[in-house]
Protein backbone atom coordinates (compact mmCIF):
# COMPACT_ATOMS: atom_id res chain seq x y z
CA UNK A 1 0.00 0.00 0.00
CA UNK A 2 2.00 2.86 -1.47
CA UNK A 3 0.06 5.94 0.09
CA UNK A 4 2.28 9.74 -0.25
CA UNK A 5 3.92 9.50 3.50
CA UNK A 6 2.48 13.55 4.64
CA UNK A 7 2.53 13.68 7.97
CA UNK A 8 0.81 16.17 10.20
CA UNK A 9 -0.34 16.15 13.81
CA UNK A 10 -3.94 15.55 14.51
CA UNK A 11 -3.53 18.72 17.17
CA UNK A 12 -2.13 21.30 14.63
CA UNK A 13 -4.65 20.26 11.75
CA UNK A 14 -6.78 20.98 14.86
CA UNK A 15 -5.45 24.12 15.15
CA UNK A 16 -5.63 25.40 11.55
CA UNK A 17 -9.01 23.99 11.49
CA UNK A 18 -10.00 26.19 14.27
CA UNK A 19 -7.92 29.67 12.22
CA UNK A 20 -10.05 28.59 9.52
CA UNK A 21 -13.52 28.20 11.11
CA UNK A 22 -12.76 31.38 13.02
CA UNK A 23 -12.30 33.43 9.93
CA UNK A 24 -15.47 31.76 8.98
CA UNK A 25 -17.48 32.21 11.74
CA UNK A 26 -17.51 35.10 13.99
CA UNK A 27 -19.38 33.20 16.91
CA UNK A 28 -16.75 31.01 17.43
CA UNK A 29 -15.00 31.26 20.84
CA UNK A 30 -11.88 29.23 21.94
CA UNK A 31 -10.88 28.55 25.58
CA UNK A 32 -7.29 26.73 26.86
CA UNK A 33 -6.05 26.21 30.52
CA UNK A 34 -2.51 27.33 30.22
CA UNK A 35 -1.69 24.40 27.65
CA UNK A 36 -2.41 26.61 24.31
CA UNK A 37 1.43 25.94 22.95
CA UNK A 38 0.08 22.23 23.34
CA UNK A 39 -2.83 22.03 22.26
CA UNK A 40 -2.21 24.51 19.47
CA UNK A 41 -5.06 26.77 19.91
CA UNK A 42 -2.29 29.35 19.93
CA UNK A 43 -2.90 29.42 16.46
CA UNK A 44 -6.38 30.71 17.16
CA UNK A 45 -5.15 32.97 19.95
CA UNK A 46 -3.01 34.94 17.37
CA UNK A 47 -5.63 35.00 14.95
CA UNK A 48 -8.12 36.33 17.17
CA UNK A 49 -7.05 37.11 20.61
CA UNK A 50 -10.35 38.75 21.35
CA UNK A 51 -12.24 35.45 21.36
CA UNK A 52 -9.77 33.38 23.09
CA UNK A 53 -9.95 32.44 26.42
CA UNK A 54 -6.67 31.11 28.56
CA UNK A 55 -8.24 30.17 31.95
CA UNK A 56 -5.28 29.02 33.54
CA UNK A 57 -4.59 25.70 35.09
CA UNK A 58 -8.18 25.50 36.05
CA UNK A 59 -10.15 22.72 33.73
CA UNK A 60 -13.30 22.65 35.84
CA UNK A 61 -14.03 26.24 35.54
CA UNK A 62 -12.85 26.19 31.32
CA UNK A 63 -15.90 24.08 30.82
CA UNK A 64 -18.21 25.70 33.01
CA UNK A 65 -17.40 28.80 31.21
CA UNK A 66 -17.45 27.01 27.82
CA UNK A 67 -21.23 26.33 28.99
CA UNK A 68 -21.82 30.40 29.88
CA UNK A 69 -20.40 31.34 26.11
CA UNK A 70 -22.89 28.51 24.48
CA UNK A 71 -25.71 30.04 26.50
CA UNK A 72 -24.62 33.14 25.92
CA UNK A 73 -25.11 32.04 21.57
CA UNK A 74 -21.35 31.38 21.14
CA UNK A 75 -19.59 28.28 19.81
CA UNK A 76 -17.10 27.58 22.42
CA UNK A 77 -14.09 24.98 21.78
CA UNK A 78 -12.85 23.82 25.02
CA UNK A 79 -9.22 22.37 24.73
CA UNK A 80 -5.97 21.02 27.24
CA UNK A 81 -5.00 17.66 27.43
CA UNK A 82 -7.07 14.61 27.23
CA UNK A 83 -6.67 13.47 30.79
CA UNK A 84 -7.12 16.64 32.38
CA UNK A 85 -9.86 17.66 30.04
CA UNK A 86 -12.06 14.68 30.70
CA UNK A 87 -10.73 13.54 33.98
CA UNK A 88 -10.78 16.68 35.90
CA UNK A 89 -13.57 18.32 34.16
CA UNK A 90 -15.85 15.08 33.74
CA UNK A 91 -18.73 16.06 36.02
CA UNK A 92 -18.37 19.85 34.56
CA UNK A 93 -19.37 18.36 31.79
CA UNK A 94 -21.48 16.05 32.44
CA UNK A 95 -23.61 18.35 34.49
CA UNK A 96 -23.18 22.00 32.71
CA UNK A 97 -22.73 20.20 29.44
CA UNK A 98 -24.44 17.36 28.03
CA UNK A 99 -27.08 17.41 30.74
CA UNK A 100 -28.47 20.57 29.90
CA UNK A 101 -27.63 19.34 26.18
CA UNK A 102 -25.13 22.87 25.03
CA UNK A 103 -23.34 23.53 22.19
CA UNK A 104 -19.82 22.80 23.47
CA UNK A 105 -17.18 21.49 21.86
CA UNK A 106 -14.28 19.91 23.88
CA UNK A 107 -11.02 18.72 21.78
CA UNK A 108 -8.45 17.78 24.08
CA UNK A 109 -4.97 16.47 22.42
CA UNK A 110 -2.05 14.55 23.71
CA UNK A 111 -4.37 11.36 24.39
CA UNK A 112 -2.96 7.87 24.22
CA UNK A 113 0.74 6.59 24.83
CA UNK A 114 2.08 8.50 22.12
CA UNK A 115 2.68 11.27 24.49
CA UNK A 116 5.03 9.29 25.67
CA UNK A 117 8.37 10.82 28.09
CA UNK A 118 5.54 12.38 30.13
CA UNK A 119 4.41 9.40 31.59
CA UNK A 120 1.24 7.47 32.70
CA UNK A 121 -0.13 10.60 34.77
CA UNK A 122 -0.29 12.28 31.32
CA UNK A 123 -1.59 9.47 29.03
CA UNK A 124 -5.26 9.40 28.57
CA UNK A 125 -6.56 5.76 28.54
CA UNK A 126 -9.62 6.21 29.20
CA UNK A 127 -11.38 9.50 27.65
CA UNK A 128 -13.19 7.84 24.97
CA UNK A 129 -14.25 5.49 27.38
CA UNK A 130 -15.90 8.49 30.11
CA UNK A 131 -16.78 10.52 27.40
CA UNK A 132 -18.76 7.83 25.55
CA UNK A 133 -20.68 7.32 28.81
CA UNK A 134 -22.51 10.40 29.05
CA UNK A 135 -25.71 10.69 27.24
CA UNK A 136 -25.96 13.81 24.23
CA UNK A 137 -21.93 13.34 23.92
CA UNK A 138 -20.42 12.93 20.19
CA UNK A 139 -17.17 11.14 20.40
CA UNK A 140 -14.79 11.54 17.36
CA UNK A 141 -11.04 9.82 17.11
CA UNK A 142 -9.75 11.45 13.68
CA UNK A 143 -7.11 9.14 12.07
CA UNK A 144 -5.56 12.07 10.47
CA UNK A 145 -4.69 15.63 9.55
CA UNK A 146 -7.55 16.04 6.73
CA UNK A 147 -9.67 13.93 8.41
CA UNK A 148 -9.18 16.30 11.92
CA UNK A 149 -10.04 19.53 9.86
CA UNK A 150 -13.31 18.08 8.48
CA UNK A 151 -13.64 16.57 11.89
CA UNK A 152 -13.69 20.38 13.39
CA UNK A 153 -15.94 21.30 10.86
CA UNK A 154 -18.25 18.95 10.96
CA UNK A 155 -18.64 19.42 15.04
CA UNK A 156 -18.81 23.63 14.51
CA UNK A 157 -22.12 22.23 12.07
CA UNK A 158 -23.52 19.82 14.39
CA UNK A 159 -25.34 21.17 17.58
CA UNK A 160 -24.57 19.64 20.54
CA UNK A 161 -21.66 18.25 22.73
CA UNK A 162 -19.02 17.06 21.01
CA UNK A 163 -15.54 15.55 22.21
CA UNK A 164 -12.83 14.95 19.98
CA UNK A 165 -9.84 13.52 20.37
CA UNK A 166 -6.46 14.12 19.20
CA UNK A 167 -2.70 13.49 19.38
CA UNK A 168 0.68 14.60 20.25
CA UNK A 169 2.94 13.38 17.58
CA UNK A 170 2.85 13.28 13.21
CA UNK A 171 0.69 10.73 11.97
CA UNK A 172 0.49 9.76 8.28
CA UNK A 173 -2.12 11.09 5.95
CA UNK A 174 -4.07 7.68 5.38
CA UNK A 175 -7.75 9.34 4.30
CA UNK A 176 -8.29 8.94 0.38
CA UNK A 177 -8.70 12.79 -1.01
CA UNK A 178 -11.80 12.17 -2.03
CA UNK A 179 -13.25 11.38 1.33
CA UNK A 180 -15.38 13.10 3.40
CA UNK A 181 -15.69 12.62 7.29
CA UNK A 182 -19.33 12.66 8.34
CA UNK A 183 -20.26 12.10 12.20
CA UNK A 184 -21.50 8.36 13.20
CA UNK A 185 -20.61 6.85 9.58
CA UNK A 186 -17.31 5.22 9.26
CA UNK A 187 -14.84 4.68 6.29
CA UNK A 188 -14.47 1.16 4.83
CA UNK A 189 -11.05 1.47 3.27
CA UNK A 190 -10.87 -2.77 2.32
CA UNK A 191 -14.05 -4.92 2.94
CA UNK A 192 -11.87 -7.78 3.05
CA UNK A 193 -13.30 -11.33 3.69
CA UNK A 194 -11.70 -13.50 6.34
CA UNK A 195 -11.61 -10.76 9.23
CA UNK A 196 -12.39 -7.41 9.31
CA UNK A 197 -10.30 -4.83 11.41
CA UNK A 198 -12.11 -1.83 13.03
CA UNK A 199 -9.25 0.65 13.88
CA UNK A 200 -9.67 4.27 15.44
CA UNK A 201 -7.45 7.15 15.50
CA UNK A 202 -3.26 6.79 14.53
CA UNK A 203 -4.30 3.05 14.65
CA UNK A 204 -5.76 3.17 11.59
CA UNK A 205 -2.69 3.60 9.78
CA UNK A 206 -1.55 0.65 11.49
CA UNK A 207 -4.25 -1.41 10.88
CA UNK A 208 -3.23 -0.87 7.09
CA UNK A 209 0.26 -2.08 7.73
CA UNK A 210 -1.26 -5.27 9.43
CA UNK A 211 -3.78 -5.61 6.51
CA UNK A 212 -0.30 -6.04 4.15
CA UNK A 213 1.24 -8.22 6.80
CA UNK A 214 -1.52 -10.22 6.82
CA UNK A 215 -1.83 -10.90 2.59
CA UNK A 216 1.54 -12.26 2.88
CA UNK A 217 0.03 -14.67 4.99
CA UNK A 218 -2.88 -15.46 2.50
CA UNK A 219 -5.35 -13.86 4.68
CA UNK A 220 -7.97 -11.15 3.24
CA UNK A 221 -7.96 -8.52 6.18
CA UNK A 222 -10.92 -5.50 6.19
CA UNK A 223 -9.86 -2.07 7.43
CA UNK A 224 -12.16 0.08 8.47
CA UNK A 225 -11.68 3.84 10.11
CA UNK A 226 -14.22 4.01 12.85
CA UNK A 227 -13.51 7.66 13.53
CA UNK A 228 -17.04 8.36 15.65
CA UNK A 229 -17.49 5.93 18.29
CA UNK A 230 -20.68 7.46 19.11
CA UNK A 231 -22.72 7.57 17.49
CA UNK A 232 -21.11 4.09 16.52
CA UNK A 233 -21.56 3.07 12.99
CA UNK A 234 -23.67 -0.51 13.89
CA UNK A 235 -24.58 -1.01 10.27
CA UNK A 236 -20.60 -1.40 9.60
CA UNK A 237 -20.00 -3.49 12.51
CA UNK A 238 -22.85 -5.65 11.73
CA UNK A 239 -21.70 -5.83 7.56
CA UNK A 240 -18.23 -6.44 8.38
CA UNK A 241 -19.16 -9.33 11.10
CA UNK A 242 -21.50 -11.05 8.66
CA UNK A 243 -18.92 -10.57 5.46
CA UNK A 244 -16.00 -11.59 7.56
CA UNK A 245 -16.82 -13.53 10.38
CA UNK A 246 -14.50 -12.55 12.51
CA UNK A 247 -13.61 -9.03 14.24
CA UNK A 248 -9.95 -7.07 15.33
CA UNK A 249 -10.46 -3.79 17.29
CA UNK A 250 -7.77 -1.52 17.54
CA UNK A 251 -7.07 1.78 19.61
CA UNK A 252 -4.50 3.36 21.46
CA UNK A 253 -6.77 3.25 24.78
CA UNK A 254 -8.03 0.68 26.76
CA UNK A 255 -9.56 -1.98 25.34
CA UNK A 256 -12.38 -1.22 28.25
CA UNK A 257 -15.22 1.12 27.35
CA UNK A 258 -13.65 2.77 24.10
CA UNK A 259 -14.09 1.69 20.26
CA UNK A 260 -13.88 -2.11 21.58
CA UNK A 261 -16.32 -1.57 24.17
CA UNK A 262 -18.54 -0.15 21.91
CA UNK A 263 -17.71 -2.48 19.48
CA UNK A 264 -18.18 -5.72 21.79
CA UNK A 265 -21.66 -4.26 22.48
CA UNK A 266 -22.68 -3.98 19.21
CA UNK A 267 -22.27 -7.34 18.05
CA UNK A 268 -22.89 -9.78 20.83
CA UNK A 269 -26.57 -7.62 20.51
CA UNK A 270 -26.96 -7.78 16.81
CA UNK A 271 -24.03 -9.72 14.87
CA UNK A 272 -22.03 -12.23 17.74
CA UNK A 273 -18.75 -13.00 15.84
CA UNK A 274 -15.30 -13.84 17.49
CA UNK A 275 -13.27 -10.43 18.57
CA UNK A 276 -10.67 -10.21 19.49
CA UNK A 277 -9.49 -6.58 20.58
CA UNK A 278 -6.16 -4.18 20.93
CA UNK A 279 -5.48 -1.75 23.00
CA UNK A 280 -4.20 -1.20 26.54
CA UNK A 281 -5.40 -4.30 28.96
CA UNK A 282 -6.60 -2.27 32.23
CA UNK A 283 -3.16 -0.83 32.90
CA UNK A 284 -1.56 2.60 33.09
CA UNK A 285 1.24 4.00 30.88
CA UNK A 286 4.28 4.70 31.46
CA UNK A 287 7.60 7.00 30.51
CA UNK A 288 9.15 6.31 27.33
CA UNK A 289 9.70 7.40 23.66
CA UNK A 290 6.37 7.02 22.04
CA UNK A 291 7.26 4.51 19.23
CA UNK A 292 8.74 2.20 21.97
CA UNK A 293 4.93 2.47 23.89
CA UNK A 294 3.38 1.67 21.11
CA UNK A 295 5.48 -1.64 21.27
CA UNK A 296 5.71 -1.92 24.49
CA UNK A 297 1.80 -2.00 24.81
CA UNK A 298 1.55 -4.15 22.04
CA UNK A 299 -0.24 -1.76 19.68
CA UNK A 300 2.10 -2.46 16.64
CA UNK A 301 0.70 -3.60 13.34
CA UNK A 302 2.71 -7.14 14.43
CA UNK A 303 0.26 -7.00 17.59
CA UNK A 304 -2.46 -6.38 15.47
CA UNK A 305 -1.97 -9.19 13.18
CA UNK A 306 -1.24 -11.51 15.92
CA UNK A 307 -4.55 -10.34 16.73
CA UNK A 308 -6.14 -10.99 13.38
CA UNK A 309 -4.85 -14.53 13.11
CA UNK A 310 -6.42 -14.96 16.64
CA UNK A 311 -9.65 -14.42 15.48
CA UNK A 312 -10.14 -16.01 12.61
CA UNK A 313 -8.67 -19.45 14.78
CA UNK A 314 -11.42 -18.43 17.22
CA UNK A 315 -13.96 -18.54 13.65
CA UNK A 316 -12.77 -22.22 13.42
CA UNK A 317 -13.79 -23.55 17.08
CA UNK B 1 22.04 29.46 62.11
CA UNK B 2 25.84 28.75 61.87
CA UNK B 3 27.46 30.31 58.53
CA UNK B 4 29.39 26.76 58.07
CA UNK B 5 25.75 24.98 58.19
CA UNK B 6 24.19 27.59 55.25
CA UNK B 7 27.60 27.52 53.27
CA UNK B 8 27.03 23.55 53.12
CA UNK B 9 23.31 23.57 52.06
CA UNK B 10 24.27 26.23 49.19
CA UNK B 11 26.74 23.97 47.93
CA UNK B 12 25.00 20.97 48.05
CA UNK B 13 21.77 23.22 46.09
CA UNK B 14 24.41 24.06 43.47
CA UNK B 15 25.38 20.45 43.03
CA UNK B 16 21.89 19.47 42.79
CA UNK B 17 21.07 22.10 40.02
CA UNK B 18 24.68 20.28 37.98
CA UNK B 19 22.98 17.37 38.48
CA UNK B 20 19.58 18.09 37.50
CA UNK B 21 21.02 19.82 34.37
CA UNK B 22 23.35 16.75 33.05
CA UNK B 23 19.78 14.78 33.85
CA UNK B 24 17.97 16.92 31.49
CA UNK B 25 20.29 17.30 28.87
CA UNK B 26 20.58 13.55 28.45
CA UNK B 27 16.91 12.36 28.87
CA UNK B 28 16.46 15.36 25.76
CA UNK B 29 12.88 15.74 27.53
CA UNK B 30 11.54 17.05 30.74
CA UNK B 31 11.10 20.32 33.02
CA UNK B 32 13.82 22.69 33.47
CA UNK B 33 12.76 25.88 34.82
CA UNK B 34 10.49 24.88 37.16
CA UNK B 35 12.85 22.08 39.40
CA UNK B 36 15.85 24.80 39.10
CA UNK B 37 13.83 27.61 40.66
CA UNK B 38 12.30 25.09 43.40
CA UNK B 39 16.34 23.92 43.61
CA UNK B 40 16.90 25.74 47.12
CA UNK B 41 13.39 25.36 48.59
CA UNK B 42 14.14 21.02 48.24
CA UNK B 43 17.71 21.70 49.25
CA UNK B 44 16.48 23.40 52.62
CA UNK B 45 13.71 20.46 53.53
CA UNK B 46 15.98 17.44 52.66
CA UNK B 47 18.67 18.37 53.78
CA UNK B 48 17.89 20.81 56.68
CA UNK B 49 14.34 20.29 57.65
CA UNK B 50 12.75 16.88 57.05
CA UNK B 51 12.96 14.10 59.60
CA UNK B 52 13.44 11.25 56.97
CA UNK B 53 15.50 8.34 56.57
CA UNK B 54 16.97 7.45 53.39
CA UNK B 55 18.07 4.08 53.91
CA UNK B 56 14.39 3.43 55.51
CA UNK B 57 11.86 5.09 53.56
CA UNK B 58 9.12 3.99 55.46
CA UNK B 59 10.19 4.71 58.66
CA UNK B 60 7.05 5.39 61.26
CA UNK B 61 8.96 8.73 62.26
CA UNK B 62 9.05 10.51 58.65
CA UNK B 63 8.26 13.60 58.03
CA UNK B 64 5.83 13.38 55.06
CA UNK B 65 7.00 15.40 51.57
CA UNK B 66 4.53 16.27 48.63
CA UNK B 67 5.68 17.35 45.24
CA UNK B 68 2.42 18.85 44.35
CA UNK B 69 3.74 20.46 41.24
CA UNK B 70 4.78 17.30 40.31
CA UNK B 71 6.43 18.00 36.72
CA UNK B 72 9.03 19.08 38.73
CA UNK B 73 10.27 15.84 39.54
CA UNK B 74 13.83 16.46 38.34
CA UNK B 75 14.34 18.45 41.31
CA UNK B 76 12.65 15.45 43.20
CA UNK B 77 14.88 12.74 41.84
CA UNK B 78 18.29 14.30 42.33
CA UNK B 79 17.03 15.21 45.86
CA UNK B 80 16.33 12.50 46.56
CA UNK B 81 19.75 10.05 45.08
CA UNK B 82 21.94 12.99 46.97
CA UNK B 83 20.09 12.24 50.22
CA UNK B 84 20.95 8.55 49.34
CA UNK B 85 17.59 7.24 48.40
CA UNK B 86 19.32 5.69 45.62
CA UNK B 87 22.30 5.96 43.24
CA UNK B 88 23.06 8.92 41.48
CA UNK B 89 23.97 7.05 38.45
CA UNK B 90 20.04 5.98 38.38
CA UNK B 91 19.48 9.47 37.37
CA UNK B 92 20.53 9.07 33.38
CA UNK B 93 17.33 6.89 33.01
CA UNK B 94 15.23 9.30 33.29
CA UNK B 95 11.91 9.34 31.23
CA UNK B 96 13.15 5.42 29.86
CA UNK B 97 11.16 3.13 29.09
CA UNK B 98 11.31 1.20 32.78
CA UNK B 99 12.99 3.45 34.57
CA UNK B 100 11.50 4.20 38.34
CA UNK B 101 12.04 8.18 37.31
CA UNK B 102 8.91 8.47 35.30
CA UNK B 103 8.34 11.34 33.58
CA UNK B 104 6.27 12.37 36.94
CA UNK B 105 6.60 10.94 40.41
CA UNK B 106 5.30 7.75 40.51
CA UNK B 107 5.25 6.22 43.93
CA UNK B 108 4.27 2.71 42.80
CA UNK B 109 8.07 2.73 42.20
CA UNK B 110 9.98 4.82 43.89
CA UNK B 111 10.98 5.08 47.24
CA UNK B 112 10.76 8.21 48.73
CA UNK B 113 7.65 9.37 46.84
CA UNK B 114 5.17 9.59 49.03
CA UNK B 115 2.08 9.82 46.55
CA UNK B 116 2.13 10.01 42.80
CA UNK B 117 1.42 13.60 41.40
CA UNK B 118 1.68 15.17 37.35
CA UNK B 119 -1.54 16.40 37.78
CA UNK B 120 -1.82 19.90 39.17
CA UNK B 121 -3.77 20.89 41.65
CA UNK B 122 -4.50 17.79 43.62
CA UNK B 123 -1.27 17.49 46.14
CA UNK B 124 -2.32 20.02 48.50
CA UNK B 125 -5.37 17.72 49.34
CA UNK B 126 -3.03 14.83 50.04
CA UNK B 127 -1.34 16.57 52.39
CA UNK B 128 -3.93 17.92 54.50
CA UNK B 129 -5.03 13.88 55.00
CA UNK B 130 -1.72 12.55 56.09
CA UNK B 131 -1.61 15.79 58.46
CA UNK B 132 -4.84 14.71 59.36
CA UNK B 133 -4.13 11.38 59.91
CA UNK B 134 -1.31 12.38 61.94
CA UNK B 135 -3.32 14.70 64.34
CA UNK B 136 -5.32 11.18 65.02
CA UNK B 137 -2.24 9.68 65.72
CA UNK B 138 -1.14 12.49 68.13
CA UNK B 139 2.30 11.96 66.44
CA UNK B 140 5.26 14.55 66.03
CA UNK B 141 5.14 14.18 62.48
CA UNK B 142 5.06 17.24 60.27
CA UNK B 143 3.86 17.36 56.45
CA UNK B 144 5.60 19.50 53.79
CA UNK B 145 4.25 20.25 49.98
CA UNK B 146 6.23 22.39 47.08
CA UNK B 147 3.22 23.99 45.06
CA UNK B 148 3.45 26.20 41.86
CA UNK B 149 2.30 29.48 41.41
CA UNK B 150 0.63 28.53 38.45
CA UNK B 151 -0.97 25.19 40.23
CA UNK B 152 -2.97 27.89 42.54
CA UNK B 153 -5.18 28.33 39.72
CA UNK B 154 -6.81 25.04 40.17
CA UNK B 155 -9.75 25.46 42.76
CA UNK B 156 -8.76 22.54 44.69
CA UNK B 157 -5.59 24.07 46.04
CA UNK B 158 -8.47 26.58 48.06
CA UNK B 159 -10.48 23.81 48.92
CA UNK B 160 -7.81 21.86 50.76
CA UNK B 161 -6.94 25.61 52.11
CA UNK B 162 -10.34 25.28 53.69
CA UNK B 163 -9.67 21.99 54.91
CA UNK B 164 -5.89 22.99 56.46
CA UNK B 165 -7.32 25.93 58.49
CA UNK B 166 -10.84 24.19 59.29
CA UNK B 167 -8.75 21.33 61.27
CA UNK B 168 -6.17 23.29 62.84
CA UNK B 169 -3.26 21.86 60.55
CA UNK B 170 0.15 22.94 62.24
CA UNK B 171 1.65 20.16 61.21
CA UNK B 172 1.15 21.25 57.77
CA UNK B 173 3.60 23.67 55.95
CA UNK B 174 3.64 24.26 52.05
CA UNK B 175 5.84 26.51 49.88
CA UNK B 176 4.56 28.13 46.88
CA UNK B 177 7.40 28.49 44.32
CA UNK B 178 6.53 31.97 43.49
CA UNK B 179 8.23 31.98 39.99
CA UNK B 180 5.78 33.75 38.45
CA UNK B 181 5.56 32.22 34.93
CA UNK B 182 3.99 29.21 34.08
CA UNK B 183 3.53 27.32 30.55
CA UNK B 184 1.52 29.79 28.52
CA UNK B 185 3.42 32.96 29.69
CA UNK B 186 3.96 35.37 32.99
CA UNK B 187 0.90 34.41 35.25
CA UNK B 188 -0.23 37.68 35.69
CA UNK B 189 -1.05 37.32 32.28
CA UNK B 190 -2.66 34.16 31.39
CA UNK B 191 -4.66 34.17 35.09
CA UNK B 192 -3.24 36.19 38.13
CA UNK B 193 -3.25 35.13 41.59
CA UNK B 194 -1.48 37.62 43.72
CA UNK B 195 -1.66 38.76 45.95
CA UNK B 196 -0.55 35.25 46.89
CA UNK B 197 0.41 36.12 50.49
CA UNK B 198 -2.75 37.56 51.20
CA UNK B 199 -4.89 35.22 49.83
CA UNK B 200 -3.92 32.45 51.95
CA UNK B 201 -3.85 34.88 54.83
CA UNK B 202 -7.66 35.54 54.16
CA UNK B 203 -7.93 31.39 54.11
CA UNK B 204 -6.60 31.27 58.00
CA UNK B 205 -2.89 30.23 57.48
CA UNK B 206 -0.20 31.88 59.15
CA UNK B 207 1.93 33.48 55.74
CA UNK B 208 5.84 34.52 55.34
CA UNK B 209 6.71 35.92 52.26
CA UNK B 210 10.45 35.21 51.71
CA UNK B 211 13.19 35.40 49.16
CA UNK B 212 13.03 31.15 48.21
CA UNK B 213 17.06 31.63 46.69
CA UNK B 214 17.99 32.86 50.34
CA UNK B 215 19.18 29.93 51.70
CA UNK B 216 19.18 31.18 55.56
CA UNK B 217 15.48 32.83 54.76
CA UNK B 218 14.30 29.39 53.71
CA UNK B 219 15.82 27.91 56.99
CA UNK B 220 14.70 30.71 59.38
CA UNK B 221 10.95 30.16 57.85
CA UNK B 222 10.81 26.32 58.18
CA UNK B 223 12.08 26.59 61.42
CA UNK B 224 9.39 29.17 62.44
CA UNK B 225 6.53 27.32 61.37
CA UNK B 226 6.86 24.42 63.43
CA UNK B 227 6.62 27.07 66.92
CA UNK B 228 2.96 28.28 64.55
CA UNK B 229 -0.02 26.76 66.61
CA UNK B 230 -3.38 25.97 65.52
CA UNK B 231 -2.73 27.11 61.97
CA UNK B 232 -0.72 25.56 58.78
CA UNK B 233 1.73 27.77 57.38
CA UNK B 234 2.09 28.94 54.07
CA UNK B 235 5.78 29.88 52.97
CA UNK B 236 5.42 32.20 49.70
CA UNK B 237 8.96 32.08 48.63
CA UNK B 238 9.90 34.21 45.72
CA UNK B 239 11.92 32.47 42.98
CA UNK B 240 13.21 32.59 39.40
CA UNK B 241 11.98 30.17 36.54
CA UNK B 242 15.44 28.48 35.33
CA UNK B 243 17.68 29.72 38.80
CA UNK B 244 20.95 29.07 38.47
CA UNK B 245 22.05 29.73 35.06
CA UNK B 246 21.26 33.32 32.51
CA UNK B 247 20.85 30.44 29.79
CA UNK B 248 17.75 30.06 31.22
CA UNK B 249 16.46 32.34 34.14
CA UNK B 250 13.28 34.02 33.54
CA UNK B 251 12.64 32.13 30.30
CA UNK B 252 9.48 31.15 29.88
CA UNK B 253 10.64 28.49 27.17
CA UNK B 254 12.34 26.50 29.48
CA UNK B 255 9.45 25.26 31.42
CA UNK B 256 9.32 21.92 29.24
CA UNK B 257 12.18 21.98 27.41
CA UNK B 258 16.18 20.63 28.07
CA UNK B 259 19.39 21.89 27.85
CA UNK B 260 21.91 21.76 24.60
CA UNK B 261 24.88 21.06 24.43
CA UNK B 262 26.07 24.77 24.84
CA UNK B 263 23.41 25.58 26.93
CA UNK B 264 24.58 22.70 29.25
CA UNK B 265 28.77 23.69 28.88
CA UNK B 266 27.36 27.42 29.63
CA UNK B 267 25.58 26.55 32.44
CA UNK B 268 28.08 24.12 34.17
CA UNK B 269 30.75 26.75 34.05
CA UNK B 270 28.40 29.26 35.66
CA UNK B 271 27.86 26.61 38.28
CA UNK B 272 31.00 25.58 39.04
CA UNK B 273 32.44 29.16 39.14
CA UNK B 274 29.43 29.88 41.61
CA UNK B 275 31.03 30.98 44.98
CA UNK B 276 29.16 29.67 47.75
CA UNK B 277 28.83 32.87 50.27
C1 LIG C 1 -4.32 19.51 36.08
C2 LIG C 1 -3.19 19.89 35.20
N1 LIG C 1 -3.40 20.76 34.20
C3 LIG C 1 -2.40 21.09 33.38
C4 LIG C 1 -1.15 20.55 33.53
C5 LIG C 1 -0.03 20.87 32.56
N2 LIG C 1 0.98 21.68 33.21
C6 LIG C 1 2.14 21.16 33.67
S1 LIG C 1 3.12 22.28 34.39
C7 LIG C 1 2.03 23.53 34.08
C8 LIG C 1 2.34 24.92 34.53
C9 LIG C 1 2.61 24.98 35.97
O1 LIG C 1 2.91 26.26 36.39
P1 LIG C 1 3.45 26.49 37.87
O2 LIG C 1 2.54 25.82 38.85
O3 LIG C 1 3.66 27.93 38.05
O4 LIG C 1 4.79 25.68 37.88
P2 LIG C 1 6.30 26.18 37.62
O5 LIG C 1 6.25 27.47 36.89
O6 LIG C 1 6.90 26.32 38.96
O7 LIG C 1 6.95 25.10 36.83
C10 LIG C 1 0.90 23.04 33.43
C11 LIG C 1 -0.25 23.84 33.00
C12 LIG C 1 -0.97 19.64 34.58
N3 LIG C 1 0.21 19.03 34.80
N4 LIG C 1 -2.00 19.34 35.41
Amino acid sequence: MSQPQQKIATRDAYGDALVALGKKRDDVVVLDADLSGSTKTSKFAKAYPDRFFNIGIAEQDMMGTAAGLAIGGKLPFASTFAVFATGRAWEQIRQSVCYPNLNVKVVASHAGVTVGEDGGSHQSLEDVAVMRVIPNMTVIVPADGPETQQAIEAVAEYKGPCYVRVGRNKVPTICPENYRFKIGKAHVFHEGKDVCIIATGLMVAEALKARDLLKAEGIDAGVINMSTIKPLDNDAVIAAAKRCGAIVTAEEHSIIGGLGGAVAEALSESAPAPLVRIGTRDQFGTSGDPDGLLKHYKLSAEDIREGAKEAVKKKKR
Amino acid sequence: MNEETLKTLRDRARRIRIDILKMLHGSGSGHTGGSLSATDIMTALYFYKLKHDPKNPDWKGRDCFILSKGHAAPVLYTTLAHAGYFATDELCTLRKIGSRLQGHPDSKYLPGVEISTGSLGQGLSVACGVALAHKLDKAPNRVYAVLGDGELQEGQIWEAAMTAAHYKLDNLCILVDNNGLQIDGPVAKVMGVEPIADKWRAFGWDVQDIDGHDMAQLVAALDKAETVKARPTAIVCRTVKGKGSKCFEGKVEFHGTTPSKDELETALKELDEAVCK
